[in-house]
């Protein structure tokens, strides 16, 4: 220890019975006696929720423990700063954030002049060190647009449909023509691709039975519905919600999500809500066997719209 | 105050010697005496954003421990846990992680269940926290940074907690997924380049939950985590922004110390935000994702609402006209794109730029550390509160479902409703707004006094504002402030160990009130 780190300092002092060390509260030894009563209550219930703990007791109780234990325990904390510490109010002044003008002046010339006399001397190098510097936080951003997915390409525009493709329930099984009464509603997808994404998330179709004859929903889809079976997609072609709810008084779909409404007996025209579209309609046909099938693909992508759609 | 001399190295025992160290290694003793002696001014607004803090605090805790048992993949594993209901079905991985983690480990439900309360409350917090600093200007030079930083970390919050709500890859959560692509799709030119990338591919995409997982778990808390340290560091370093009043200047801050009274508080305040959260979650069920059932693409469930911080974007959506534009062989689904990303991209732009608009309509370019009251800027505050309206009627839109069961009408009728009702209302609000910051403008000393006014009605029927007459008590009593001093001088009430040191007799010289520093 050197002799001149022992050299006296000065300090400032408050006296006990400066008014700003004065606590809030009126009665402080009483204060001090509740919040006692309060921190210990807290601390029994933390010390409850550990015993909640081990006794593997219902998530409710465990929680109420804890949370009336942290609480109390907080609000004796709280409360012992803000009524039994020095009420204060104590100042403090607040500092220039700048500096003096004359670090300011140097600070500036350092940056003007080095930044433009060295680095602007030899413009060439300057620039390309930019630029260079440049492309290689580029470089950050290259797996982003390619390693993460492929292209879409053509992605959005196509189902698993095809002509001939045989209708299956959730559970495989094939649609004959009499397996449904009217009004009945199934969701169903492409053979072969009931358990796959895309078979699930792109090609869920809905098939409704409006009636037992023949059903044109719109001119130029006379065949479309053999046995007034008609199918569309099930996908909105507002956000791609499933549209799951069939209204069968009305004859119309809904969807769940933003409340668009399909009339199905007109093509699924949109009637109500946000969904710009109609949903696109699948063509059917029974076979020899007298199951369901696809005529043709979708004449449109189906779901939302997006960029390249049309 | 008074001064005494002396104080040597030998004066403060063992913890002196370790702190001496400490200061030779790290230089603390400058800089730690300062942050002891921080002032942090006191008012009940100003604890908002500590709400927020301690449940981003929680959040992350908990949210640590939740990671050792979730399973970010959606391969599919028959259930074989706990939950009766759902025993031998097909689910994800990542759905039947998060039922056995919320029923078969230890405190999984309450740690879980807190986790989310804790991010409505974090988000709920930033929200309120960000309004104070609105209204009452302290985003105004030189806090301008601070502020965009704030209102970065709500968007980000939003983002995390959708990302978080999807993780378990039930029914709920799968379908909000569904809508997140179809709306990153809506983007004209470049959406289904960018939905196909972040979702490795075509709707569902094999990689959704686990890049979900790690943006959710690593990248998003760590952008949040830095972003919240610098904006801890600014508010230290600019120091806090304070109410006028006795006392209070531009160029000071009056308040209570760092340590150990604004620590105390906060420590506490810590405990009570933590305990809040922790009874929410023990004792109010959220996100039951056993009674939804596992994500399949082509189910849905009805009358689900997302989280709040969500509904207002569900409710824009809700209402907007089915405007599809397709030409030149190109399609913009603007009934998607304006509703969900074109509004709020309005709206947090006006919110992050605002310091900025203010700054270019005021002309106002002076260094502001004292508060406005909402009132003396009416402008500022019919705007803000318009804009509040307005996301608080898209909210409600997110429920017009609801709204028209419950009120018996029709589904068609509050469509209309709400679209008339989105438009209108920010009007009405900015209106009546200003009006009432006008007419508070002119009542005498509200605010400064309990019951300030006194209204009367004539025997015309005439409203009259007049001044209360003084009583006993209506003054707020405060003292001067004062710097805090080194040490305080206990006198009999001193423990004995720290009148025997000595040191602490202090040579008073009366009358001399004067700081060293």
């Amino acid at each position: 220890m050197s002799a001149e780190q022992r050299t006296p300092v000065s300090f400032s002092v408050a006296k006990a019975d400066d008014p700003h060390m004065q606590p809030k509260a009126r009665n402080p030894k009483r204060t001090e006696a509740l919040l006692a009563l309060v921190m210990l209550l807290g601390i029994a219930s933390l010390i409850g929720f550990i015993v909640a703990y081990f006794m593997n007791a219902e998530s409710w109780i465990m929680g109420a423990f804890m949370g009336a234990g942290a609480l109390l325990l907080g609000f004796g904390i709280t409360a012992w700063g803000k009524y039994l510490m020095p009420q204060g109010p104590f100042v403090e002044e607040r500092h220039r954030m700048s500096g003096t003008p004359d670090q300011r002046a140097r600070f500036k010339a350092a940056v003007v002049q080095r930044g433009g006399g060295i680095l602007g001397r030899r413009k060439v190098l300057a620039g390309l060190a930019a630029a260079g510097m440049g492309i290689f936080g580029l470089l950050a951003l290259v797996p982003v647009i390619r390693s993460f997915g492929p292209l879409p390409e053509n992605t959005l525009g196509v189902t698993q449909w095809k002509r001939g493709t045989k209708l299956v329930d959730s559970t495989g099984r094939g649609i004959h023509v009499n397996d449904v009464a009217v009004g009945g509603v199934v969701t169903v997808f492409p053979e072969g691709m009931v358990n796959t994404d895309n078979g699930q998330a792109v090609d869920q179709t809905i098939l409704i039975r409006l009636t037992t004859q023949d059903f044109t929903t719109r001119p130029g889809r006379e065949s479309w519905g053999p046995a007034g079976y008609v199918a569309y997609s099930k996908l909105c072609t507002h956000l791609g919600c499933p549209v799951g709810l069939y209204e069968q008084q009305l004859q119309l779909l809904v969807c769940p999500c933003h409340q668009s409404m399909f009339n199905v007996a007109n093509g699924a025209e949109p009637t109500f809500g946000p969904a710009p579209r109609p949903l696109p309609q699948l063509a059917l046909y029974v076979d020899d066997e007298g199951y369901l099938r696809a005529q043709a693909p979708y004449d449109q992508p189906v779901g939302p719209g997006y960029w390249t759609r049309s | 105050m008074t001064t005494v001399n002396g104080a040597t190295n030998e004066d403060y025992g063992k913890l002196g010697k370790t702190l001496d160290e400490l200061d030779d290694r790290f230089g603390i003793s400058k800089g730690g005496r300062n942050l002891m002696d921080k002032i942090f001014p006191d008012h009940w607004s100003f604890m908002l954003g500590e709400i927020a803090l301690y449940s981003f605090v929680v959040l992350l805790a908990t949210g640590i421990f939740l990671t050792f048992f979730y399973v970010p993949s959606t391969n599919l594993v028959v259930y074989h846990g706990s939950y009766v209901p759902l025993q031998g079905q097909r689910v994800s991985e990542a759905y039947a992680s998060t039922v056995n983690l919320s029923f078969q480990v230890r405190s999984g439900l309450l740690i879980r269940q807190m986790h989310h309360w804790a991010c409505d409350i974090f988000l709920a917090a930033m929200v309120v926290h960000m309004a104070r600093v609105f209204f009452t200007g302290a985003f105004r030079k030189p806090r301008e940074t601070n502020y965009v930083l704030g209102s970065t970390l709500l968007i980000l919050g939003i983002v995390e907690g959708f990302l978080g709500y999807s993780l378990p890859d039930d029914l709920v959560s799968g379908t909000g997924i569904r809508i997140a692509f179809s709306i990153i799709e809506s983007i004209p030119l470049v959406g289904t380049y960018i939905a196909f990338f972040l979702f490795g591919g075509n709707y569902p995409g094999p990689a959704i939950i686990p890049r979900f997982f790690i943006i959710h778990v690593l990248l998003i808390p760590l952008i949040m985590l830095g972003m919240v340290t610098v904006h801890l560091f600014l508010l230290v370093h600019q120091k806090h922004t304070q109410f006028p009043g006795k006392g209070r200047t531009e160029h000071n801050v009056v308040g209570t110390p760092m340590v150990p009274i604004f620590a105390a508080k906060a420590t506490g305040f810590l405990l009570m935000v933590t305990g809040g959260i922790a009874l929410l979650g023990g004792l109010a069920q959220i996100n039951p994702i056993w009674q939804f059932g596992p994500y399949e693409a082509s189910k849905i469930s009805y009358a689900v609402q997302p989280d709040f911080y969500m509904g207002w974007l569900d409710g824009a959506l809700r209402i907007f006209p089915a405007w599809e534009w397709t030409g030149f062989g190109y399609t913009i689904p603007l009934e998607v794109f304006i509703p969900a990303l074109v509004i709020p991209g309005i709206i947090f732009g006006i919110v992050q730029l605002w310091p900025m608009i203010e700054r270019k309509w005021t002309g106002d370019d002076e260094m502001h550390n004292l508060l406005d009251l909402p009132r003396n800027r009416p402008k500022r505050t019919a705007f803000g509160a318009a804009l509040f309206s307005l996301v608080a009627v898209l909210f409600l839109a997110s429920s017009t479902d609801v709204v028209a069961n419950f009120l018996h009408v029709s589904l068609e009728g509050t469509l209309w409703a709400m679209r008339i009702l989105t438009i209108i209302t920010p009007f009405i609000v900015y209106f009546f707004t200003y009006q009432i910051c006008k007419e508070l403008q002119k009542a005498p000393d509200a605010t400064k006094r309990k019951r300030a006014n006194v209204v009367k009605r004539t025997a015309q029927g005439e409203y009259i504002t007049e001044k209360a007459p003084e009583r006993p008590g209506d003054a707020h009593v405060e003292l001067p402030a004062e710097p805090v001093p080194d040490f305080i001088d206990l006198g009999d009430e001193a423990p004995a160990k720290a009148k025997s040191n000595g040191h602490l007799d202090p040579v008073t010289e009366n009358g001399v009130r004067q700081v060293l520093r």
